[in-house]
Parts: C-alpha cells; sequence; structure tokens
C-alpha cells in the first residue's frame, strides 16, 4: 500500500515538468495554430541554462533565481525566434510550420553541444529540498513535493492570467477566432509574440526545474516532446486544463507501469492515448480544430501518365544506374545502394502524402520495423535474405496497420503527432526491449545471401527493387484507387458523398505505404549488416519528409530526386563538418523560408510556364489534361 | 453625395478568393451619420464586400477611401482601429467568452469623432444582456448573440459601422428591437452600412440602397426610389 502511495507521488512529481512543457505547447498552438516541434528543444535549453547559472550562484536564493532566470533567457530567445522566423510562416501549410521548428532543434542540438560539451551534467539538488519526507514509512525527496503542489499552482496561475487580465481574455478569444479579433482592433503580431514568449517561458522552466532531480543530456529535448505531443493530443490542443488532467495520466501510468514491467509503461501509454483518441479523436478538453492550409504547393499540377519521351528517358536513367557497378569501386556503390534505399523510402512516403494528404511525421516506424523485422529473422530463426527480405515489408505492413487504425481517424497536425508519437514509441520499444532487440548494442551480423554478398551484386538487388516498388506506387497512383484517394484528399465530403469512405481509404494507403517503408528498412538491413534503435527516431522520419518536400511533394519523381540530392548531400555533409545537424537545420528552415512549394515543385513552377508555350504551338488547343488521365 | 462630405467612399473594387473573383468594379459611398442599405439574394457578394472592406479577403484592388484617406493597403487591425467596426453575418461571439469578456475584447480607446461606449450604456441599449453577463456567448440565443456582436463592436467605439444581414434568423420581435437599437445608434451619430436580402427590415432604417447582384452594384438610389420600382426589386431581390 505504501509503495503504491510513494509511487503516486513520484507521478505526481513527473506530472509537473510534463504539464509545464506541454501547456505551453497547447497554449501557442491555440492562438498561433503552430505545432512547435522546437518545445523540447527549449525545454532542454532551459536545463542546461539552469545548470550553467546554478553553478554560479550560491545558496537557495541564488538557486531559485538561476531556474527562474534561466527560463526567462529561454523565452527571450523564444521571441527572437518567433520575430524572426515563424512570423514568416504563420501563412504556411503546417507540415512547413513543424519543419522548420523541427529545424531548429537540430541546430539547437548542435549548439547545446558547442556550448556545454557531449557529457552528461549533473545539476545541484535544491538547497534545503535535498532532503526526503517520510510518507507511510517510505521516503519521498522533499523535492518531488515541491513539484506536487507547483503543477496545480502553475495551472491556477494560468487561469487567473487567460481569465482575470485583458491580455488572457484576448488571447482566448484569440484561441476561439482570430480574425475577428484582429476585425476588432487587436494587433495579433505582438499576441501571437507574447503568446509564444510564454509558451517557452513554462517549457523552459519545466526543463530548469528537472536539474535536480535527473541529468542534463543531449536527449532531453526529443524525449520530452514525444510524451508532450501524447499529452497534448489525449488533452485536446489549446486547453491548459486538458494538458494538466493528460499530464497527470501520463506519468501516473509511467509511474505504476514500471511497478508491474519495466518497459510496459510506454504500451500501456501508447493503449491509453488510443483509447481516448478513438473515444474522443480531439483529446478530453479539445474542439475540433479547422486545420489551415492543407495542400502543400498551390502550383500543384495535374497528374498525367508518361509521354513516350519520357518513358524513353527514365528507361535510360535506369540504364545508366544498372551500369554503374562498372564504374564506381565498393565504396560507391554502397553509396549507391543507400541512395537506392532512400528512394524506396521516399516514395513510400510520397504516395501516402502527395496522393493520400497524410503527412507522416513518424514513417521511420515502418522503415525501423521492417529493418528489426529482417535482422530478427535472421537471428532468431535463421531465415536466409530472401526469406528475410518478406519479413521485412510483412512488418511494416503490420506496424502500419495497427498504427494506421489509429491514425487516419484523424487529420492535419493531429495525424502528424499521432504518427510521431507511435514511431516514437517503437523506437523506444527497440531501446528498452534489450532481450529481444539488443537495445543500444543493435543487432549485428545481418548479411545478405552469398550471391548478393558483393557489392554490385547487393547493389544490383536494391536497383531492381527500387525500380519495381517505384513503379508499382506510381502505378497505383494512377489506378482508381489513386483516384479514390484523391478525391477524399481535395474533397472529404463529395468523396464520401459518392460512397468513398475517407478512413477506409487512407487506411489502405498508410498500409501500402508502410510496406515499401518496410521494405527498404530490410534492405537497409542488409546493407549495414546491423541494426541500431536510431532506424526508427525521429531524424530518420525527418529525412524522409525533407526527400520529398525537397523534390516538391507533388511528383513521384521529385521525390526519387530528392531522395538522391538528399541522401548525397547529407553523406558528404556527415564527412565535412562535425556541425551537421547546425547545417542541417539552418538549410531545412531557409528551404521553408525560401521555398514553400518544395525545390523541384517551385523551379517546375518557374520552368514549366516557358516548357509549356515551347512544346504547344500558340494557339493549337490541348485537351485538358484530365480525362485523358481517367482512361489510363 | 459629394465625395467630400463623405464618410466612406468605395470605388472600382475587385475582390478575389484564391483565384476567383467575386466583386466586379463595385463602387458606392456612406455619408456621414448615414444609414445604407446594400442588397442583394443570397451569393450577391454582399460578405464579401464587407470583408473587403476589412481586409479579410484574399486579394482586394480598388479605392476604398475612409475619412478621405485610403485604407486598402492597412491591415485589419488598424482599419478597425480607424473607427470601422465589423458585425459579420455569422455573428462570430467567442463561445467560451462571457458576455462581458466579448464586450472587453472589443474594447479600444475613446475616439474624438464617434460616440464613446461603455458596457452599462449597451446593457441599456440592449437590456437583455444586462441580465446574462456572465453567461458564455455559446449558450446564448441568435437574437441574444446578435445583439452582443453589436455590442462588441461598438466597444471599439466606431464612427461607421457594418453590419451584415443583422436581421437574419431573427424572430420579429428581436427585429424590432434590433431597427430600434440602429435607430439610436444613428442619434449617435453613427454611419451605418447594413446588408439585407430584400427590403422588409432595410426599409425601416435606411436613407438610401444599393443592389448587389453577382459581383456587381445594379441600382443606386433613395429607399423611396428603390419601393416604387417594382420591375427592380422583382429582378434583384429576395421576396
Ligand atoms: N471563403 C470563400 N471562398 C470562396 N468563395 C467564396 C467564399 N465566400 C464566399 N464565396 C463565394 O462568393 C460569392 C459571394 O458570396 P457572399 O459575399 O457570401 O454573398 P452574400 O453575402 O451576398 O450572400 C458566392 O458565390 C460564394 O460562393
Ligand atoms: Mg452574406
Amino acid at each position: 500500500m505504501a509503495l503504491y502511495v510513494v509511487q503516486f507521488l513520484t507521478g505526481l512529481a513527473n506530472a509537473s515538468s510534463l504539464f509545464l512543457a506541454a501547456c505551453g505547447l497547447s497554449v501557442i498552438f491555440g492562438v498561433t495554430r503552430i505545432v512547435n516541434f522546437a518545445h523540447g528543444a527549449f525545454y532542454m535549453l532551459g536545463a542546461y541554462v539552469a545548470y550553467s547559472l546554478t553553478q554560479r550562484l550560491e545558496g537557495g536564493l541564488g538557486f531559485w533565481a538561476g531556474i527562474l532566470v534561466a527560463a526567462a533567457v529561454v523565452a527571450l530567445v523564444g521571441a527572437l525566434l518567433e520575430m524572426s522566423l515563424l512570423r514568416r510562416i504563420y501563412r504556411a501549410p503546417e507540415l512547413f510550420q513543424l519543419l522548420a521548428t523541427f529545424g531548429v532543434t537540430l541546430m539547437v542540438e548542435d549548439l547545446v553541444h558547442l556550448i556545454w560539451g557531449p557529457q552528461d551534467l549533473v545539476g545541484p539538488r535544491a538547497p534545503g529540498l535535498d532532503g526526503a519526507v517520510t510518507v507511510l514509512g517510505l521516503p519521498v525527496p522533499t523535492y518531488d513535493l515541491l513539484l506536487i503542489v507547483l503543477g496545480p499552482l502553475v495551472l491556477g496561475a494560468l487561469w487567473l492570467l487567460m481569465h482575470r487580465t485583458r491580455w488572457g481574455v484576448l488571447v482566448r478569444a484569440a484561441t476561439e477566432d482570430r480574425d475577428m479579433v484582429a476585425a476588432l482592433g487587436v494587433n495579433q503580431k505582438w499576441l501571437f509574440t507574447g503568446v509564444f514568449t510564454l509558451g517557452i517561458f513554462l517549457a523552459a522552466f519545466g526543463g530548469a526545474l528537472q536539474i535536480p532531480r535527473t541529468a542534463v543530456t543531449h536527449q532531453m529535448d526529443l524525449s520530452i516532446i514525444a510524451e508532450v505531443f501524447v499529452v497534448v493530443v489525449i488533452g485536446g490542443l489549446g486547453s491548459i486544463t486538458g494538458a494538466f488532467l493528460a499530464a497527470v495520466l501520463i506519468a501516473e501510468l509511467n509511474a505504476f507501469g514500471i511497478l508491474v514491467l519495466p518497459g510496459i509503461s510506454l504500451v500501456l501509454m501508447f493503449l491509453v492515448m488510443a483509447v481516448v483518441l478513438v473515444i474522443r479523436p480531439w483529446g478530453f478538453l479539445g474542439k475540433p480544430i479547422q486545420t489551415g492550409v492543407k495542400t502543400i504547393g498551390e502550383a500543384t499540377r495535374p497528374w498525367r501518365p508518361w509521354s513516350p519521351a519520357t518513358s524513353v528517358l527514365v528507361a535510360a536513367a535506369i540504364l545508366l544506374a544498372a551500369l554503374m557497378p562498372l564504374l564506381l569501386g565498393s565504396y560507391g556503390l554502397s553509396v549507391g545502394a543507400q541512395i537506392l534505399i532512400a528512394v524506396v523510402f521516399a516514395v513510400s512516403l510520397q504516395f501516402q502524402m502527395s496522393t493520400g494528404g497524410l503527412d507522416s511525421f513518424g514513417h521511420a516506424a515502418y522503415f525501423g520495423l521492417g529493418a528489426y523485422g529482417a535482422a530478427l529473422a535472421v537471428e532468431w530463426s535463421g531465415l536466409p535474405m530472401e526469406a528475410a527480405l518478406l519479413v521485412g515489408p510483412l512488418a511494416g505492413l503490420a506496424g502500419a496497420l495497427v498504427f494506421g487504425w489509429f491514425c487516419v481517424r484523424l487529420s492535419g497536425v493531429y495525424f502528424a503527432m499521432l504518427t510521431l508519437a507511435f514511431a516514437q514509441i517503437t523506437w523506444s520499444v527497440a531501446f528498452q526491449w534489450v532481450e529481444v532487440t539488443g537495445g543500444d548494442n543493435g543487432i549485428l551480423g545481418v548479411w545478405p545471401s552469398d550471391w548478393a554478398s558483393s557489392p554490385a551484386a547487393f547493389y544490383w538487388l536494391t536497383l531492381a527493387v527500387a525500380v519495381v516498388c517505384v513503379l508499382v506506387l506510381r502505378h497505383l497512383v494512377f489506378s482508381p484507387f489513386g483516384y479514390r484517394l484523391r478525391a477524399v484528399r481535395d474533397s472529404t465530403v463529395r468523396a464520401e458523398a459518392i460512397g468513398i469512405s475517407r478512413q477506409r481509404t487512407q487506411y489502405v494507403a498508410f498500409a501500402v505505404s508502410g510496406t515499401a517503408a518496410g521494405l527498404a528498412g530490410a534492405l537497409f538491413a542488409f546493407l549495414k549488416g546491423s541494426i541500431f534503435p536510431d532506424v526508427l527516431s525521429i531524424p530518420t522520419s525527418i529525412d524522409a519528409l525533407v526527400m520529398v518536400l525537397l523534390g516538391g511533394v507533388a511528383t513521384v519523381s521529385g521525390s526519387v530526386v530528392g531522395a538522391i540530392v538528399y541522401t548525397m548531400a547529407s553523406i558528404w555533409l556527415m564527412s565535412a563538418t562535425d556541425l551537421s545537424r547546425l547545417v542541417l537545420g539552418a538549410v531545412i528552415v531557409f528551404l521553408v523560408v525560401a521555398f514553400p512549394q518544395g525545390i523541384v515543385g517551385s523551379l517546375a513552377g518557374l520552368v514549366a510556364g516557358p516548357l509549356e508555350r515551347w512544346r504547344r504551338p500558340a494557339g493549337a488547343a490541348r485537351p485538358v489534361a484530365l480525362p485523358a488521365e481517367g482512361r489510363q | 453625395m459629394s465625395a467630400a462630405s463623405a464618410k466612406l467612399e468605395v470605388a472600382a473594387l475587385n475582390s478575389f478568393y484564391g483565384p476567383v473573383q467575386i466583386l466586379f468594379d463595385v463602387g458606392f459611398s456612406v455619408g456621414r451619420g448615414e444609414v445604407v442599405a446594400l442588397l442583394g439574394r443570397n451569393g450577391a457578394g454582399k460578405s464579401t464586400t464587407f470583408k473587403s472592406l476589412m481586409g479579410l479577403v484574399d486579394r482586394r484592388e480598388g479605392a476604398i477611401r475612409f475619412e478621405a484617406e485610403d485604407i486598402a493597403r492597412l491591415p485589419t487591425y488598424e482599419i478597425a482601429r480607424r473607427g470601422l467596426g465589423y458585425v459579420p453575418e455569422d455573428r462570430r461571439v467567442f463561445a467560451e467568452l462571457t458576455v462581458e469578456e466579448n464586450l472587453e475584447v472589443g474594447r479600444q480607446p475613446a475616439r474624438g469623432d464617434a460616440a464613446t461606449w461603455t458596457p452599462e450604456r449597451l446593457y441599456a441599449l440592449f437590456p437583455n444582456l444586462a441580465e446574462m453577463r456572465r453567461r458564455p456567448g455559446g449558450q446564448m440565443s441568435g437574437g441574444e448573440q446578435q445583439m452582443l456582436t453589436i455590442s462588441r463592436t461598438l466597444m471599439g467605439n466606431p464612427s461607421l459601422v457594418l453590419l451584415d444581414e443583422p436581421s437574419e434568423g431573427l424572430a420579429p420581435k428581436i427585429i424590432e428591437q434590433m431597427a430600434d437599437a440602429i435607430l439610436a445608434m444613428k442619434r449617435e451619430g453613427l454611419s451605418i452600412l447594413l446588408s439585407e436580402q430584400n427590403l422588409h427590415f432595410a426599409r425601416l432604417i435606411s436613407d438610401r440602397a444599393y443592389i448587389l447582384e453577382k459581383g456587381r452594384i445594379r441600382f443606386s438610389g433613395t429607399v423611396a426610389e428603390l419601393e416604387a420600382n417594382t420591375a427592380v426589386r422583382d429582378q434583384y431581390l429576395a421576396v
């Protein structure tokens, strides 16, 4: 009994920091409609800055001053970020907003590395609160009790701020209807900056408060962001009280889950989220949100089948790729195989994004499941490569069927956050279930069969798989199924009116996409000969997104080009600099601000005009592309 | 109406939602202290005209002079601060906010050129609201919401109020109350531009009228002239 009480208290203490981070994200989303991926990075920064300050400041006053000043400093950085970056992208598609703030996260990671070094840091204990209080005969850290009180206090303070001040009333009004608030004479610019600053302050405060409890590490940002997403999705985006309830629920689940079985807490979190979302798709206290700009790139050109000239070009490109083993050495061929795998991965994501409108932030889950599926098939069942290459996509399919069942019930940012949360949960399972996955040590010795073991043979194998995979997905795009997908993407209401079920159609697309990603993952395991949890990590999901967006989301060929360019660039970047995340993050931010259509999309927009005119002499009417496409 | 004394003057206004043009060369004016009706059937472009004035459409071209100053390039909040008050047709009360809080969102500093409103004055104008100061906007009847949305706009002390279909969906008794309130606003010196689908309500309070059809102005004249002109009314207005 006593143990349960103590565990309950620990859960409450954990809930406080989680609540601080989550309610900041929620408030920011409510008003600006931006899901701030960088929220975890600011949480981490809060902890690092607080660490440095409390090293220098003495005594109880110094400690608390350090925590508060750290949160204020980080909030100021947040304000600068809002004014310099976010103001430019408030009207951009939400996917780009997520990407840009993820780019900021990458930059912060490397900056933290530069400033504070690679090692974990252990902060000071809170003066006067470093002891323990005995509860039912068991010790509970005094600091935990303070946190338990702090959570509701902050909730109360926020409630007063939102209900008893003009600023708070304006924030709540803007959460409901931004345009109307502007039409009543309120300058939203400063409202947005203020809200963002407040949200970042809360996140940094939450991070800073952790330093007496846990080490300050580089993983704080991504580990908290996944939990925060879960909390916010369960609590309802935009709701502070919802965030509090969900934070308590999740933290308690973790606290008790650990008692039952270490590692099960994640599965529990997953189950609870799933149940809540099925019953209340907008969370405890959330409301259906009108998601903003949905399609990416206004200049989405109509889809059309290849012309004979294009077919010849494609065949030539494939032939050229097939001749590579005559030109390249084994390193070059392994890079080539890696690029081809990236192509499959990117095209699988592009399939659900462009045709289905499903902007997944967790595509790594299916890639990783494919990789682990194949690797485990070899390690545990001793299956040969040929069989393992079937197990991989099946594992991807299974994951997509389970996760997709929940995800396709949602759309927009909810969909993106849920996919990310599922991927992160999969990552945690791979990381923690050491007996099966080897945890951080991964699975080694995943080698191809003899016939495919030479670099050239393996390269040809990946090439064959990639070509077949891209052609099959492309074929699906132009099949009746592809039309149904685009119909539900473009107008769900009208599509459902003619008897197309949005959920079922998107579910199938999600499954197809997951299967293809699993195949890419399986090949990847055999290419590397080993597999580690980072194939499931957030950066892997982002890699896929950037590849697709680089190429312009609208075309299959764009994704192929995007995958080639991005993979080569990142391999080069890794070898050229230690600060690859800083560079990559800056590039992502730049791309989002400069090319809201994706690179190939933007260039194609520039080129398409003159090209069309050149192809079609003036006056010669051309039939509209759509009917022709319909017969394909 | 000479240009010099006009409160609001719109000329050659073209407005777009995305690539679609909705308004074509729309021009009209509202004089000081005048009540002008913008009439037209559903889909004629009345709401789009109002949104264009407030800078709430995707793109607009043309001249919008308010107090002889071109406001066509100003952001929405600046337009509101110059004294243009907007009452949208779907009311858009903040459902989670109480009556008092809704009014607070609309509050702006007093202006020299227009009547100054306080919650107490508005409660006097709309006694129903006085009884529900703490009620969330989402739990009010349509008529009460309409009173609230007008009051909220008046809290900004505007000198010209845009009322988009103020009588839509209201019970006859409430409509009378609404007409009285609009006339009271007129007595305070406010200029008013209101839209309606037919003449029933508009004739009670308006001085002049314009008729909009498919995004173009088709008629302009006094209300008396319009009442006399059955052909125009039959062609362009709802019954
Ligand atoms: N947000 C919008 N996007 C695209 N078209 C719109 C939008 N709002 C209105 N329209 C179109 O503009 C035209 C005029 O609409 P509106 O101004 O609302 O007319 P009214 O207020 O006179 O009924 C209609 O054809 C309507 O379909
Ligand atoms: Mg209208």
